[in-house]
């Protein structure tokens, strides 16, 4: 059931995209974003999807044409990175308050100044206030599956929330790996058709989309949406094991790596957990006995799961790819804020590595878990991996 | 406040019936309220002239009403302020010449 094909991240994320067939596509060309567009365009020019794609001159319009064809009741798409999310950052802003299920890969770049085309997570660390549905991805497999879990998720009647997908530039989105891809017809059964009760365009039927609300009705609206995205930590498990009927895998909130009897854990995002696990495969065979934990859903943040998960574990490193200037690192933030309610926390030491795309070696993480191990850590200090000193 | 609907009322996503901007009322903005003392005013127009909002009605009245000092003021006449719309902004009783509007905080 299904076919392993030879495909970078960001393809990974327009074959997700393909089997969707969404009815808009809007989206501008960004680096690294620009291979899913690129690769989804390709598909609308071969016939290969229905969907309408319209050339627009910024993320700004993008993700606003985006918005009028869901509002409308279209099941409408973008994709970005870094600067792109900037510019379009009103827009952003405006998705989850008008409840519209759009779901728009995130290709991670670091933001500028400096200018800087790589791998960091400081785009999408700048949107979790503003409640958009996060997901992280290992891998390009992880990429599509998620974004068809992320789909049914953004979707769902009690969710009606956008989701991110999140996949490290360049490392995730360009390289090449096998990525099975599930028939076209089982997925397309999963997908369905987006249900609504309203269409924009029924003149018996009018309806105004995005009123003004003042302080007499502004609050309201926020704590429906407040509680929509707290909704949607139960939705994910339930479409997520809908979901693992088709794939044979499962999605959980966080993947737990070898931790059930480790003396040392590091969390991280993304592709760096790959490379965290296999430090964790050559210490175990060395009778280290450390783990690794990679969040999946960031957003809604599942504070409780992740308390109980490191309940017992004495040391734990946090890595963040990106800088909270002037506050904690935005993981490490969760994962301390997590450990409060604990009687015996564990110890915590937060890390910062890889700005701007600088690579991050096995030997480093490896270093990490002897700190970690001896019981080197202080939570009141930030360390810098392969930062020059 | 109480006649506001909660929020597990509202519709999702401030999707709402068409045309209610008609149904909403500015007043509600207001901190502080005119009141409007009808024996201290002449009648002489410019709190309505003045009004940023137009909250302040008028109509002809052939027979006139009581306004300041007991006299009776005939042909156009000012009403009670329409507090639907009315913001409380207090031009009306910085203008008139009489005193005969006192801003009130409102709720006090």
């Amino acid at each position: 059931m299904g076919t392993l094909k030879p495909i970078t991240g960001a393809q990974a994320a327009a074959e997700a995209m393909r089997q969707i067939n969404p009815d808009v596509v809007v989206a501008y060309p960004i680096t690294p974003q620009t291979p899913i567009v690129e690769q989804f365009a390709s598909f609308v020019a071969d016939g290969i999807v229905d969907t309408e794609t319209i050339p627009v001159e910024s993320e700004h319009s993008a993700l606003s044409a985006t918005v009028g064809a869901s509002a409308a009741g279209a099941r409408a798409m973008c994709a970005t990175s870094s600067q792109g999310l900037a510019l379009m950052w009103e827009i952003v802003a405006a998705v989850p308050g008008l409840r519209l299920p759009i779901v728009m890969p995130l290709v991670n770049r670091a933001l500028s100044a400096p200018i800087n085309i790589h791998c960091d997570h400081s785009d999408v660390m700048g949107t979790l206030t503003i409640g958009w549905i996060q997901i992280f991805c290992e891998n390009a497999q992880e990429v599509y599956e998620h974004m068809l879990l992320a789909l049914r998720l953004a979707e769902d009647e009690k969710v009606l929330l956008p989701v991110m997908v999140n996949q490290d530039g360049f490392i995730t989105s360009h390289a090449v790996e096998p990525v099975k891809i599930y028939d076209d017809e089982i997925v397309k059964k999963f997908i369905g058709e987006r249900k609504l009760n309203r269409y924009l365009l029924d003149v018996d039927h009018p309806f105004t989309i995005g009123p003004l609300a003042l302080p007499d009705y502004y609050f309201e609206i926020k704590k429906q949406q407040e509680d929509a995205i707290n909704a949607a930590m139960s939705v994910y498990l339930e479409v997520g094991s809908e979901l693992s009927k088709i794939t044979g895998n499962n999605y959980p909130y966080f993947e737990e790596y070898k931790t059930s009897d480790a003396e040392a854990v590091i969390i991280a995002l993304n592709s760096s957990a790959g490379t965290i696990k296999d430090v964790v495969d050559e210490m175990r065979d060395e009778g280290k006995k450390v783990g690794a934990i990679k969040p999946i859903l960031f957003r809604p943040f599942p504070y409780a799961e992740i308390r109980e998960a490191l309940r017992n574990i004495p040391a734990i490193g946090v890595f963040d790819r990106s800088i909270a200037f002037g506050a904690y690192a935005p993981l490490y933030s969760e994962i301390r804020n997590a450990l409060y309610d604990l009687q015996n926390r564990p110890k915590i030491q937060s890390y910062i590595y890889g700005l701007g795309g600088r690579d991050i070696f096995k030997s480093e993480i490896r270093s990490c878990f002897n700190e970690l191990l001896c019981g080197k850590v202080d939570p009141n200090i930030q360390r810098y991996i392969g930062l020059r000193g | 406040m109480n006649n506001k609907r909660s929020y597990k009322e509202l519709e999702r996503g401030t999707v709402l019936p068409p045309a209610t901007s008609l149904e909403y009322k500015t007043g509600g903005w207001k901190v502080s309220k005119p009141v409007f003392d009808p024996g201290k005013c002449t009648h002489c127009m410019i709190c309505v002239v003045f009004c940023p909002d137009m909250a302040i009605p008028v109509s002809e009245r052939e027979e006139g009403v009581h306004g300041k000092d007991g006299r009776i003021f005939k042909g156009l006449v000012r009403l009670e302020t329409n507090f639907d719309y009315c913001k409380g902004c207090g031009i009306c009783a910085v203008e008139c010449p009489t005193g005969a509007i006192k801003m009130v905080r409102e709720g006090v």
